[in-house]
């Protein structure tokens, strides 16, 4: 059976072409671009909140978006246990919405932030399955709010449900800081409880082809399929 | 009437922009200058004519639903 997308598009989104692509060329199945403004989704597997400035990034990261119409939709498609992933501008809705913990603060270090980077993995989940314990992703990322926060409380949850999906790391041959903006325990993304809902600050869908540094991003959508 | 919401970072949480400031503001001789933190003020109008507890409830309402991330911000009405 086909493996179904869909991509939702806010005014100031600037990944969701790149993430139409990068779901054409992995699942080979249907995608599905829908503005923010829809009142209805159609029947997906997948739904990739794409990364951006939606809103010009104005009040909070995500805060006007997290109020746009298609939100009911996307919330609904997340309690019938399908996928939803959140990628950078996308991770910062999924929080504003509420279907992810947390908060995403400006950097520590007050700079935008575009460069490759390096995660893995915490722990299992299914967006993560065809990656190895102990292997080392390099994926771009490019923020400026992109530094996780939550309270004790918060982050114990998260680790006793398993909810940390990444990780910021080392790479191999890098003299990369460790953790590149401040966010807590070096979280890169995490999940729901129920681990359909992922948000990530790096962007797989900038690391899947020929003509990019790194193929790694593939694995995200792999994972899903496999 | 207009209506101020100061809006800022809850104690806890690191505002780096603040401590720029500071080390700007202690570089040009304002070294008494300490515990800079920046928050941001909305400002909006409310027709006269409203309640008071009106006021208070739709403030709080608007809040909790946008203007304030509670996970990370607090709030305070002004004046």
């Amino acid at each position: 059976m086909s493996f179904k997308s869909a991509v939702i598009t806010f005014p100031g989104s600037n990944c969701d072409r790149d993430a139409l692509c990068y779901l054409k060329d992995l699942t080979k199945g249907e995608v599905h671009n829908i503005w923010h403004e829809e009142t209805s989704l159609p029947k997906v597997d997948l739904v990739i909140l794409p990364g951006g400035f939606s809103f010009g990034d104005y009040l909070r990261s995500g805060a006007m978006a997290s109020k746009s119409k298609i939100i009911d939709e996307v919330v609904k498609h997340a309690n019938d246990n399908r996928y939803l992933l959140g990628i950078c501008n996308g991770f910062q809705i999924l929080t504003e919405i509420g279907l992810l913990e947390g908060a995403l603060i400006r950097n520590k270090k007050l700079k935008f932030l575009g460069k490759n980077c390096f995660i893995k993995k915490k722990f299992k989940n299914n967006f993560n399955l065809s990656i190895k314990d102990s292997q080392i992703l390099q994926i771009p990322v490019a923020h400026n709010e992109g530094n996780f926060y939550c309270d004790t409380e918060t982050l114990n949850l998260l680790k006793n449900n398993e909810q940390i999906a990444f990780e910021y790391c080392k790479g191999e041959f890098s003299n990369f800081e460790e953790n590149i903006n401040g966010s807590i325990e070096a979280i890169a993304g995490i999940t729901n409880k129920k681990k359909n809902v992922l948000g990530m600050m790096p962007h797989p869908e900038r690391a899947y082809s020929d003509f990019h540094q790194s193929q790694d991003g593939r694995l995200i959508i792999e994972s899903l399929i496999s | 009437m207009r209506i101020k919401i100061l809006v800022r970072l809850k104690g806890q949480i690191l505002e780096p922009q603040g401590k720029v400031i500071e080390q700007s503001l202690n570089s040009l001789g304002f070294t008494e200058f300490s515990n800079i933190r920046q928050g941001k003020l909305i400002e909006l109008d409310l027709p006269d004519n409203i309640s008071k507890e009106e006021k208070v409830q739709k403030i709080d309402s608007a809040c909790k639903k946008l203007l304030v991330n509670d996970i990370i911000e607090e709030y305070e009405v002004l004046g």
